[in-house]
């Protein structure tokens, strides 16, 4: 579990891209520019399915356990993959910056993954570059904020009803 | 609220469907299934031929949210041109109440009230799945007592077997088969006599907990399931003269709402739908969790894609669930039905009035919940609907610092444009029946 294993033992890699194992499950950490490409081999080694795609704010969380080389970051897009003929799983961790909440959005590899991402998009408010309908999914459409962040205190935001008699 | 220039302006796009002067090619071509169905140069094709662009012989309505067959608070926008359907949107979050926020502020002693609410239909899928994903954060996952697991699986397929008992009453109602909704509800109420006596609740039992399940099964159990198993088979069989074999049934569902296995996998569908493309996906089977792998059964298979497929897979898997539960009753063992587990095991009554120290132990781990070590797990079951899976990311604390739950039907509801496009709007009921979405996993 902790940072400084890898710094003895090589570290495996898939893809070039960090591999580690968390309760058995194999987890990567490619980059956000390698995102993508990884993923996309990913498709064609056979993980068909794209099961589920989700974030996480680790703003309250920082000193999290990563592999050596990856910076850990506010966010993180987790992606689940399921390959139907070896039964396998694999999950996908991406660090994205506070400063720049982007990533390029799987729409082409996998369509099912477009409800996924608005979702991301309206709870914690990371657009996805190529996304071709990014709006909110669950929440209002003129709602400010986005509520899963971990600064989106429960409680001190007035509850905002649309159309309402003052 | 801080970081101002990251919090987007939100007012930035409309989540209804636009008509089509609005839009641009690309986006018409996309909401239509082009993505999925046609190579490049049949879109091409389809910008000029058919009557498709025609703005003025079209329209856009709104189906529900309020609508008897939506199944819950589904809006879907449909572009009819005559009773075809051309678009269809999906409207979603009606019934968002920010599950998975409030999750982050109960303990995982306490998870379990908010997850099993999720899917109200399969309550103790959820509470399984959870449970699993806390225990194995725990590291406990292997030391459950084997009648706790053995519980578990009588408990989560029964519940698979009422949970389809309902969608055969609410596919017969939304199809006009109205004395099938009544038998459906019927059959159910029989199972859900049987959670009340175990549970002590109908539904949003909590039963399943991290470490086992709350109670031991309660005397006579045994012939109150017997008396379900031998009152079914019968049941079944009056549904496959009523509906099966009816051609005026089949004339309803078989051909609509073809998807094919590509696109099934495509849209990450799971569960019945993926199942009646003919792709033998279930995780009972192909990931045993549990003892599912001492199992004998058959995971039910379609071949065309469409709602009668469908329809089928789920009345055979109730089947298939009957002997999943004659085997567990030939296997229940005796035993302790939770982890005797001083972290995550409160201590019996008895020992509370004898013992201050398991007075003490039973206020902490009821008020403060028990740490579970840092780390991030995602475990997934076969819930009726499909993958259920949980996704719980802790920071070494007494609350998960992230639960997320990946709900079935959240992803299944996104396959409806496809199933819908070129079909009749009256077919459109048949449709999102076929898919089950239960609407309090949708919006979590």
């Amino acid at each position: 579990m902790s940072d400084h294993e890898g710094a003895t033992e090589a570290q495996p890699m898939l893809h070039g891209c960090p591999l580690t194992d968390s309760h058995g499950q194999a987890v990567v950490h490619p980059s956000r520019t390698q995102y993508v490409a990884l993923l996309k081999k990913l498709l064609d080694s056979g993980y068909a399915m794209c099961c589920d795609l989700t974030a996480v704010d680790f703003l309250t969380h920082p000193g999290r356990s990563l592999p050596d080389g990856v910076v850990a970051e506010r966010f993180e897009i987790v992606v689940n993959l399921t390959a139907i003929a070896s039964r396998d799983r694999i999950r996908l961790r991406v660090q994205v910056p506070e400063s720049d909440t982007n990533i390029a959005s799987l729409f082409d590899l996998w369509p099912g993954t477009e409800a996924m991402e608005r979702e991301v998009f309206d709870m914690f408010g990371i657009s996805f570059d190529g996304h071709p309908d990014l709006t909110r999914i669950l929440m209002p459409e003129d709602w400010d904020g986005h509520p899963l962040r971990k600064d989106y205190e429960i409680g001190r935001i007035p509850v905002q009803f649309k159309g309402s008699h003052s | 609220m801080t970081s101002g220039q990251n919090i987007f302006k939100t007012n930035e796009g409309a989540q209804e469907m636009r008509a089509r002067s609005e839009i641009s090619a690309k986006e018409i071509l996309r909401e239509v299934g082009s993505v999925l169905r046609m190579s490049e140069a049949e879109v091409a094709n389809l910008g000029q031929s058919s009557g498709d662009s025609d703005e003025d012989q079209t329209m856009i309505i709104n189906m529900g949210p309020q609508h008897p067959s939506t199944h819950g608070v589904l809006r879907l926008m449909l572009e009819l041109q005559g009773e075809t359907v051309l678009r269809c949107k999906p409207i979603i979050g009606y019934l968002h109440t920010g599950m998975e926020k409030t999750g982050e502020e109960l303990t995982y002693m306490q998870g379990g009230t908010n997850v099993t609410r999720m899917d109200y239909l399969s309550p103790l899928n959820n509470e399984l799945v959870f449970s699993m994903a806390v225990e194995k954060l725990l590291g406990i996952e292997n030391d459950i007592p084997e009648r706790a697991v053995w519980m578990r699986m009588l408990l989560s397929e029964l519940n698979r077997m009422s949970s389809h008992l309902l969608f055969l009453a609410t596919n017969g109602m939304d199809l006009g088969a109205v004395s099938m909704m009544l038998y459906g509800w019927r059959e159910r109420e029989e199972v859900l006599r049987f959670f009340q006596k175990v549970t002590g609740l109908r539904m949003n039992h909590n039963f399943i907990r991290p470490g086992g399940v709350a109670a031991d099964l309660p005397a006579g159990w045994r012939s109150d399931v017997l008396e379900i198993l031998e009152m079914l088979p019968g049941r079944l069989a009056e549904y496959d003269i009523l509906m099966t074999d009816q051609p005026i049934w089949r004339e309803r569902l078989q051909g609509v709402g073809v998807i094919t296995a590509d696109e099934a996998l495509a849209l990450g569908t799971s569960g019945p739908i993926l199942r009646s493309t003919g792709v033998a996906w279930d995780l009972r089977r192909d990931q045993p969790y549990l003892h599912y792998e001492k199992m004998e059964f058959d995971v039910i298979v379609g071949s065309y894609g469409d709602a009668f497929d469908r329809y089928a897979i789920r009345i055979n898997e109730i089947r298939e669930s009957m002997r999943i539960v004659y085997q567990i009753l030939d296997n229940m063992p005796q035993g302790d039905y939770r982890i005797q587990n001083k972290k995550v095991t409160p201590p019996p009554r008895a020992r509370i009035n004898e013992s201050m120290e398991a007075l003490i132990h039973h206020f902490k781990i009821f008020t403060e919940g028990f740490k579970v070590p840092e780390g991030e797990v995602y475990v997934a079951i076969e819930s009726p609907r499909g993958e259920i899976g949980c996704y719980i990311v802790s920071d070494g604390g007494p609350k998960p610092y992230r639960i997320h739950m990946r709900a079935p039907s959240f992803v299944n509801i996104q396959a409806l444009p496809h199933m819908m496009r070129g079909g009749l709007v009256a077919d459109a009921v048949a449709v999102i029946s076929s898919i089950d979405p239960v609407l309090g996993e949708v919006d979590r």
